[in-house]
């Protein structure tokens, strides 16, 4: 208390120990991934409630952005005559950043609250003991199938939005901007390359992994009621959505740095 | 397996969380085919014993051997299969909410492929009738049952697998004396079809009366007395005869602040 130094030091450790901690348990489920007995049924069905449930957010913020952007685009570019770059700049930025990043926050609202609840409720009812006691491990049942749906839903979500987005733009571009129909879409297509795509879609696995790592980690180390599982709810999301954001900037050192 | 040897024998079993020490070296053994039960007040380490035994907490100190085998040495297969012969009666029932009741019950057998989902509804409906449930019942959720039938359905999952162990922890907590006393009687009607041997834990003196053959007191973490069940209230231990008749004045004082 009287030393700041003791208490800067306490920090370090306990977020060092805290990391680890979570380092080992992304290892342990990615090793239930790899081991039998699958839970096909649970991993389908997490697959569902991800990618399709999420559907009707994820379109509906990807059409907006898309929307506003070709707007605030066009009005920026308009100020030195490059208003036929809007069609350019809604593209690469849906595919490279937007897709991704707003999708994967969007799903973390979703989702990551969702099993870090539910897990969260299973661990202070003692249902995750009951699991351990029916000689199923927790993690392999509720970790590992979630972490691989998360995996492979998010990019199919981000494809959707990436096109959805897209489409927004070109709505704006064609209906408010004056631009036409067919020059706005070949614009586009020229100037989309695969790798802005493939990178928005790395991404999303990536982005998926974390959300749905964080969910399972704040639930299952809940503690103490529905106050516990209420602070695990909203550090799942607090924490998935800061690391989606960190996580974006390293990759995309990864994929464009020159 | 000789006679001799206890079905499950704890030795020096200690255990700490932070400065607490619940358990303080705990010596106990426990007869095959009979049924004990452990009392001691609230925070005494009931819980923690046998949570210790079921694998759910690692002791600090100490051995647990079932048949004879130290469990604390098994590796994690062999673990597996000890617990396939445990069944465990949870205080709050620990149902799984997502699944219905009749998943429930056969949660081992489905989760070990042991049965077909086809055969598990009628082998859930024979084992809700052992325990005074309509098959009905299989196709409710947990939360759409009361107290007392979750009780019943947690104790049909505990037996369906046919364990040769079975834990009971506070069976008769948050019911009516009357569904207590039912909830007692079945346990004691699948103990002695299955030919199990029974451990329970609980405050209530006329359900260890009903359901324990021997009985034994936990007191600030240590084993203090052994015997007949049938002789709670009349022992000759202070300690024993004060907390079975729940008198105020004794051995045994509260820690309330004043």
């Amino acid at each position: 208390m009287l030393n700041p130094v003791a208490a800067v030091g306490r920090a370090v450790l306990s977020a060092c120990r805290e990391v680890g901690a979570l380092a080992l348990f992304a290892l342990e489920a990615l090793s239930h991934l790899l081991r039998p007995p699958f839970y096909g049924r649970l991993f389908l069905r997490h697959l569902v409630e991800i990618a399709y449930f999420s559907l009707p957010v994820v379109a509906l913020t990807a059409i907006f952005t898309g929307m506003v952007l070709a707007l605030q685009s066009y009005t920026g570019f308009a100020r030195f005559n490059a208003e036929g770059a809007v069609a350019n700049v809604v593209v690469l930025s849906i595919t490279r950043e937007l897709g991704p990043v707003i999708a994967s926050l969007m799903v973390a609202g979703r989702i990551g609250a969702s099993f870090a609840a539910e897990i969260g409720t299973m661990r202070v009812t003692d249902q995750i003991d009951a699991l351990t006691t029916l000689s199923t491990n927790p993690m392999k049942y509720l970790v590992a199938p979630r972490l691989l749906a998360g995996v492979l839903a998010l990019p199919f979500l981000v494809l959707v939005a990436d096109i959805l987005g897209v489409m927004g733009g070109w709505l704006i571009g064609t209906t408010k901007l004056g631009f036409g129909s067919t020059g706005y879409l070949k614009a586009t297509m020229d100037f989309l390359e695969v790798m802005d795509v493939v990178s928005g879609l790395v991404k999303a696995a990536a982005f998926g992994f974390v959300i749905t790592l964080m969910g399972c980690w704040c639930g299952y180390n809940s503690k103490g009621g529905a106050q516990g599982v209420g602070a695990a709810t909203t550090t799942a999301v607090v924490a998935s959505s800061i690391l989606i954001l960190a996580l974006d900037y390293i990759l995309t050192e990864m994929f464009f740095a020159q | 397996m000789k006679d001799d040897v206890p079905k499950i024998r704890l030795r020096g079993l200690s255990k700490a969380f932070g400065e607490k020490r619940v358990l303080d070296g705990v010596d106990l053994d426990i007869r095959a085919g009979h049924g004990m039960v452990i009392l001691g007040g609230s925070g005494s380490g009931k819980s923690v014993t046998i949570k210790c035994v079921l694998g759910l907490i690692a002791p600090d100190a100490g051995t647990i051997e079932i048949d004879g085998r130290d469990v604390l040495a098994m590796n994690r297969r062999e673990r597996e299969e000890l617990n396939d012969r445990i069944g465990m009666l949870f205080q709050n029932g620990a149902l799984f909410d997502s699944l219905p009741v009749w998943e429930n019950v056969c949660f081992k057998l489905l989760a070990q492929k042991r049965i077909t989902r086809r055969a598990a509804r009628d082998k859930a409906a024979e084992v809700l009738a052992q325990v005074g449930l309509a098959a009905s019942v299989g196709d409710l959720s947990p939360a759409e049952l009361s107290g007392g039938m979750q009780k019943r359905v947690g104790l049909a999952r505990a037996i369906a697998a046919q364990p040769d162990i079975i834990f009971f922890d506070e069976p008769t907590t948050g019911l009516d004396p009357i569904m207590g006393a039912v909830i007692d009687g079945l346990i004691v009607d699948v103990v002695k079809r299955l030919g199990a041997t029974a451990v329970s834990i609980t405050h209530d003196m006329a359900s260890a009366r009903r359901i324990g053959d021997d009985a034994a007191m936990l007191h600030k973490g240590r084993i203090v007395w052994t015997g007949a069940a049938a002789a709670l209230g009349n022992t000759g231990n202070a300690l024993v005869d004060q907390f079975a008749r729940g008198e105020r004045e004794g051995p045994i004082q509260m820690e309330l602040r004043r």
